[in-house]
């Protein structure tokens, strides 16, 4: 709804989104004060002194709050100016990392920067990738129902992931799979959709069946396919080949492809952690990059700790919650990483199942508000770069929540405008008011 | 153009609901389904401490405490907290090796992990504790933990008392829903175990948050949770530790068994089993040494002869012979009996101590003089009583007599396993002697004079007496006469301890018939010797045959004859005369009891007697060789100092020896001859077995013929 207002600063921004933009945030402050509760600290003192991470977080928010009033009021225009050249710029820091990088918690993907603060390109690149991706799109001459196009906007969207790979940052590189919801929207054919799903179905079933067992499987579908063709159509030599291909592709699929990314491209805890989810035990030794560094032990237990923790955290909540400032697993910490990735836990602990539907009721009330903006775009960049919005925040929701409630692997992938940390709330606010600022210009056709 | 797409806002709206629905579902599956959690997070973070309130005291009549708490010191360590100690001194304190060091250390991580305190060496001796308080600086990490533990200042009541142990998974299972939890201490005998509950009183629980590394936060929720510890109850008795101590003594070197009951109130005075134990040996660390010595020995130091022990009574059941005939009229007091030594009206001849004519001539002479022949007769009269018929049916009445005078059943002592002997049943004669039809009162002649298959417990021939003295009816034996702060449940639970147990409707002269018979016992009869100073007593011998060895010395008596306060039965095993041991011991505890001091002669009859080494020479051959020395008779009784428990050590471990020796070699030179206290006894020749009687039909304990003084 676009409330307007005789104010020119916020004349045709969403006030609803606002709103709901700063209640994350207070709820995420809070959260992160539960985590950090210690009866006996003085907290006037540690408030002032930055000390402890609630009230970093308040010094962030304010920040980003300056950043905000700023992007409000930028011309919408620089956005799409701007575009190619962030993009290109954010693609530089990344690789900057890899010389000036910092390790921390095992990731080397930040860039240390005055006063002590971190900077994580790869954060900022989402932002810069949602650009470009909105600025490749709306280029007239760009015909997005061609694989060609497809192709292009794929390579924009892999190449910032793949040097998070690198940096052994996997949460934040499985983050530019959200860009599918844009293309989607702008017309990728579903069946690649379909294709995709199916893979996901494959790799799920090759953790979790024997090899053989599966191999078996899928020639047997195989075969009944040809043995359905042959009967109705003759010999079509086209369809067995389709067919045949198929086989071949889900073959090599479950006997190298699943295998060669376990134990070549991902860190050993990586493996580990996926196999835990489903109840097994991953074997290190068969890890190159664990084999490599000699200080890892060669194998190790499945390490559900967080999990366990996280839904033991979760689960005794109950229906109503233990209360504000009273759960047993937050202050006795027993969640590790609970201020970041396992944010979730305190809220679901303190609040029970009504404070943890209530959040997601927010949330999804957030999301479907911003997808009805994206739909009242009259330029396509807006409505690229607004569907780019409502998948990242999507996806982040998703998985980070999946991963606390059990559901899926551990990833390191922060809670959108809850968890801790600078870079984190910082790239969301940017991410969310460069939308609002397209959507008050929004029957403005930008370029 | 894209504008063809814009339904897929609808289906990525769909996709994005049906993530949040799956999420929601997990949701309602851990938040609201499953318990597990929090129990799980629960245990994760609340440490529960139990805070344990002080056991409840017992105390005697005079309000003097027969245990009481004492406290107790464990060396406890957090291992991740000890670091440089002073291993050296400290190992050369506690006189363990390095080695050991590093095993207790392993034991307490194991047991406590390395942030919680956990046990390094318990109950601390006196000399211990201030070795260690002096250095306790040297050994970071180490401290001196309080624990309450029992302790008896008078030595005494061992087996009334019972003991307090850790409880085991089996007490955890019986007692499941009480809170008991590993490393608790729960009484395991005696009152600690019946008044249980009452003596615990009710712990406490504070409950702190734990974190992740085991560090404890705080309380959990301000202490909201917690309950306060309420300290246990204290319980009265109307025992005298005097009286107790003096029973104690005077049944050093024997075996046997001395019951002191108020018939008045049915209230315990005295309960001594010999051979009995020091109760401090049974706690702290002493209590490891002990135990399993104690439940070897041979003696079985640890069994309550008093109310387990099943003594054939003897000549002690003669009175209640005869209070039967008179009630059911089958005698008169005037009744006599011409007995010249031997009773021969069932064929075998049976024998008596005395041949004088007019021996038993009246039941009080027969009484006095326990003629064997005239209770036998009565007996028989009982049984053949043609009102009933057969001896079946008149066996019944006879035996219902009995059972109601308390034999044969359990009396309900508020002591854990009371015994309830043996009065027979028609049905083990029947099949002994192959139907109903074929015995008569013949058959089990000798439970006339307390032989035969009967047995009673000395609580039971105790209560017997104060049965008689109150003149038909008595008081349930207890020594729980009130409870602190006393509430409805504990009013219940001594209500029966509360009520006469009216059992006859038999007259009061025939009890007065019997009390004149029993006083004669005292003053013309076998126990003419025995004198309570200032006061008049009834009394009744009894030698009874037994098929372990010599004959056991019983006696049973109550005094003040006209208003008695007192009821004793004296069982010594194996000893002899039930007048040459048993009734000098029942009289010196009613000398005490009732004077409160004991004369100087009557002293000097103490020390003679509690030196007397009457231990059948079985039990002796099995000391020697187990090498082992009878550890439980050198107490020394003092009632002016609070004993030491690591003196008692001492005592145990030293000190019987050097007395053992001593009384075995007096016993050996000196003792038969000289008697200073027994009088001369008429007719040693009783001990012989003569008259082997021989059943006609079944085989029966034949060695059961009754011998009486």
């Amino acid at each position: 709804m676009s409330v307007s207002n005789n104010n020119n600063f916020s004349k045709g921004t969403d006030l609803a989104v606002i709103l709901l933009y700063l209640i994350m945030v207070a709820v995420g402050i809070m959260c992160i004060f539960m985590v950090e509760y210690n009866p006996n600290l003085d907290w006037s003192n540690s408030f002032l002194t930055a000390k402890t991470n609630f009230s970093k977080q308040i010094y962030f928010a304010i920040f980003c709050g300056f950043v905000a009033i700023f992007i409000l009021l930028i011309d919408s225009k620089l956005f799409t100016a701007l575009a190619n050249i962030s993009y290109v710029l954010g693609i530089l820091l990344m690789l900057a990392t890899f010389v000036l990088g910092k390790n921390i918690n095992g990731s080397k993907s930040w860039i240390p920067i005055a006063g002590g603060f971190n900077l994580q390109p790869a954060e900022l690149c989402k932002i810069f990738t949602a650009l470009i991706l909105a600025k490749f799109i709306s280029k007239p001459e760009t015909d997005f129902t061609k694989l060609k196009s497809h192709i292009i906007a794929g390579i924009m969207i892999a190449l910032p992931a793949v040097l998070s790979i690198m940096q052994h940052e996997l949460g934040l590189a499985l983050v530019y799979s959200a860009f599918i919801f844009a293309m989607y929207r702008e017309g990728l054919p579903p069946v690649i959709l379909v294709i995709l799903l199916s893979f996901a179905i494959l790799v799920i079933a090759t953790l979790l069946l024997e090899p053989t067992t599966l191999a078996i499987i899928i020639t047997a579908i195989a075969g009944l396919f040809i043995a359905n063709m042959i009967k109705r159509f003759k010999r079509n030599k086209n369809n067995i080949l389709i067919v045949l291909a198929i086989w071949a592709v889900s073959f090599g699929t479950v006997r190298f492809a699943v295998p060669y990314i376990f134990n070549n491209v991902f860190e050993c805890y990586q493996s580990t952690r996926i196999y835990s989810m489903i109840g097994k035990e991953y074997d290190c030794s068969l890890n190159k990059k664990s084999a490599s560094s000699t200080s890892e032990k060669k194998t190790k237990k499945p390490d559900d700790y967080n999990v366990k923790q996280s839904k033991i955290a979760i689960g005794s909540g109950g229906f109503w919650g233990r209360g504000f400032l009273k759960g047993t697993q937050t202050r006795g910490k027993y969640v590790p990483e609970q201020h970041t990735d396992f944010i979730f836990t305190s809220l679901g602990e303190a609040f029970g199942f009504v404070g943890t539907f209530t959040f997601l009721a927010l949330y999804l009330f957030f999301l479907f508000r911003l997808i009805r903006i994206a739909e009242r775009q009259r330029s396509t960049f807006s409505r690229v770069y607004a569907y780019s919005v409502v998948g990242i925040f999507f996806f982040h929701i998703a998985v980070n929540i999946c991963m606390t409630i059990g559901l899926f692997p551990v990833v390191g992938i922060p809670l959108p405008l809850i968890s801790y940390g600078g870079s984190s709330l910082l790239t969301f606010t940017t991410l969310l008011f460069i939308l609002l600022r397209l959507d008050a210009d929004r029957q403005m056709v930008l370029r | 153009m894209s504008m063809y797409n814009s339904n897929r806002g609808g289906i990525i709206q769909i996709i994005i609901g049906v993530i949040f629905f799956l999420i929601i579902a997990q949701l309602i599956s851990l938040q609201i389904f499953s318990s597990k959690y929090v129990l799980a997070a629960n245990n994760n973070a609340i440490f529960r401490k139990i805070i344990y309130p002080d056991r409840g005291i017992i105390y005697d009549r005079k309000k003097r405490a027969l245990l009481e708490n004492t406290i107790s010191y464990d060396l406890v360590v957090i291992p991740n907290e000890a670091k440089a100690v002073d291993t050296a001194t400290l190992c050369d304190i506690l006189k363990i090796d390095k080695a050991e060091y590093s095993k207790r250390m392993i034991e307490v991580i194991i047991k406590n992990s390395r942030v919680k305190s956990g046990i390094f060496e318990p109950f601390l001796s006196a000399e211990l504790y201030a070795q260690l308080t002096e250095n306790l600086y040297r050994f970071p990490g180490f401290s001196l933990s309080e624990r309450s533990i029992r302790s008896y200042p008078y030595n005494t009541a061992a087996h009334v008392l019972g003991y307090v142990a850790e409880v085991d998974v089996n007490f955890l299972q019986k007692h499941g829903e009480e809170g008991y939890e590993m490393g608790d201490y729960a009484g395991m005998t005696g009152l600690e175990k019946q008044y249980e509950p009452i003596l615990m009183g009710q712990r406490g629980v504070k409950r702190y948050l734990r974190d992740n590394k085991g560090k404890i936060q705080g309380p959990f929720e301000k202490g909201q949770f917690d309950t306060v510890a309420i300290a246990g109850r204290n319980l009265f008795t109307s025992m005298d530790v005097e009286v107790q101590q003096l029973a104690e003594k005077l049944l050093q070197h024997k075996i046997g068994s001395v019951v002191a009951l108020n018939p008045k109130t049915g209230s315990v005075i005295a309960m001594a089993s010999s051979p009995g134990y020091n109760p401090n040996l049974l706690t702290g660390n002493q209590r490891r040494k002990t135990i399993g010595r104690l439940l070897t020995d041979t003696a079985r130091p640890i069994y309550n002869r008093a109310i387990k022990g099943q003594y054939p009574p003897g000549s002690t059941f003669k009175p209640m012979g005869a209070l039967i005939a008179l009630d059911e009229g089958l005698i008169t007091p005037s009744f006599g009996y011409n007995c010249f030594g031997l009773y021969t009206s069932c064929g075998d001849p049976r024998k008596c101590e005395h041949h004088n004519a007019g021996h038993a001539a009246n039941l009080q002479l027969a009484l006095a003089n326990s003629c064997n022949s005239y209770f036998l007769q009565v007996f028989r009269m009982a049984i053949d009583n043609p009102q009933y018929h057969n001896a079946k049916l008149g066996y019944l009445k006879w035996k219902q007599y009995v059972n109601s005078f308390g034999l044969g059943r359990k009396l309900g002592i508020d002591l854990p396993s009371e015994n309830r002997a043996s009065i027979p049943d028609t049905a083990q004669y029947n099949k002994d002697f192959g139907g109903a039809k074929y015995w008569n009162s013949c058959y089990m002649l000798t439970l006339g004079i307390g032989q035969d298959r009967m047995t009673a417990t000395p609580l039971q021939l105790a209560n017997a007496m104060a049965f008689i003295a109150n003149k038909g009816y008595y008081y349930t034996p207890h020594f729980i006469d009130s409870v602190e702060e006393e509430d409805e449940v504990d009013k219940k639970l001594l209500a029966n301890f509360r009520v006469k147990q009216q059992v006859t409707k038999i007259p009061t002269e025939y009890f007065d018939i019997i009390k004149e018979g029993m006083h004669g016992v005292t003053v013309f009869g076998t126990a003419a010797f025995i004198k309570v100073p200032g006061h008049e007593f009834c009394a009744k011998t009894g030698t009874a045959q037994n098929p372990h060895g010599k004959n056991h010395s019983l006696f049973v008596c109550f005094a003040p004859k006209d208003n008695p306060t007192i009821a004793v039965a004296v069982v010594v095993e194996n000893a002899g005369f039930g007048a040459t041991w048993a009734g000098p011991i029942a009289g010196l505890v009613m000398e005490k009891y009732l004077n409160d001091t004991l004369t100087k002669e009557s002293k000097t009859k103490v020390d003679y007697l509690s030196n007397v080494d009457l231990m059948p020479e079985a039990i002796k051959a099995w000391y020697v060789r187990n090498n082992k020395t009878e550890m439980l008779t050198p107490i020394e009784y003092n009632n002016d100092e609070l004993a030491d428990i690591w003196d008692m050590e001492m005592l145990s471990e030293t000190a019987p020896i050097k007395v053992k020796v001593d009384t075995i070699k007096k016993l050996d030179t000196a003792a038969p001859p000289v008697q200073p206290v027994a009088p001369p006894i008429k007719n040693k020749k009783t001990k012989e077995q003569a008259l082997n009687p021989k059943m006609k039909k079944k085989k029966l304990n034949n060695k059961k013929i009754n011998v009486s003084i």
